[in-house]
């Protein structure tokens, strides 16, 4: 890696960390998602670093449009309800550190020692054939998963819709 | 260490994050944020590895478990909002009715 990728990169995990610390430390809610959507975009700029640039457009429109959106609708409409700020506290504090520094020295240790393969020059995926791959080799998962969504937007609307008419 | 051993990191840092905020949240949303961020280090990691392995899998899966969170999501948020509806909060400390 060049200096430039080298910094490039930093930039980029600087920018997913401080979105997900800021997600999970926010006192408010609204700027916890807000935080949570710069994390989401900053990982559409590292897939984009790994190649990935059709998963990029992906994660920008269905995570930093579609989920940011929905949560701050759901953050708007709860608000409401309950007449005021929702609290976004955290509590345990001490106890969430200690299991999420356990988890992170587990899997950072464990792949600090691993031997991880270099990337190596292959031809870089392209659109093109994830669409042969989804209409291809996982043409039964890709269908399922239509039904799957379809089911998830019934199950969303009967759950949410209020119960007198 | 090379560009795929640091996006691991990077993944590992993020899950961890994740497992921080879903430990330590008390609103139903949070809590959902926080599994956002979790599933977000998974799909760095397939991605990373799609790179090493090559191949259209990685990224193929990676999609599915965007669709799958999204759908996930939808259906979180609006039992958060039933939720905040039928309690009037979206502390999850306060929903114990099954807790006996």
């Amino acid at each position: 890696m060049s200096a430039l990728e080298i910094l490039g990169l930093s930039l980029l995990a600087l920018f997913v960390l401080a979105g997900a610390l800021g997600t999970v430390l926010s006192k408010n809610l609204v700027h916890s998602v807000l935080w949570l959507a710069l994390a989401l975009v900053a990982t559409a700029g590292i897939y984009v670093r790994l190649t990935a640039g059709f998963l990029a457009g992906a994660q920008v429109l269905l995570y930093a449009g579609g989920v940011i959106t929905l949560a701050i609708f759901a953050v708007m409409l709860s608000a409401r309800i309950e007449g005021g700020p929702i609290p976004n506290e955290s509590a345990k504090r001490g106890r969430g550190a200690l299991v999420a520094l356990a988890v992170a020295g587990l899997f950072g240790g464990v792949l600090l020692q691993a031997d991880v393969l270099a990337p190596r020059d292959l031809p870089v995926v392209d659109a093109a054939d994830i669409g042969r791959s989804f209409l291809g080799e996982y043409v039964l998962p890709f269908e399922v998963l239509s039904v799957l969504l379809v089911a998830a937007m019934i199950g969303a609307i009967v759950i949410a819709r209020r119960e007198d008419p | 260490m090379n560009e795929i051993q640091f996006c691991l990191l990077l993944a590992v840092a993020l899950f961890s994050i994740g497992i921080y905020g879903l430990l330590t949240r008390r609103n139903a949303i949070g809590i959902l944020l926080s599994i956002e961020l979790m599933a977000n280090a998974v799909n760095i990691n397939l991605v990373a590895f799609s790179r090493v392995h090559g191949g259209a899998a990685g990224q193929v899966f990676a999609l599915f478990a965007i669709a799958l969170t999204v759908a996930e999501v939808a259906i979180g948020l609006g039992l958060v909002i039933l939720m905040a509806r039928t309690r009037k909060s979206i502390n999850v400390d306060e929903a114990r009715d099954l807790h006996g």
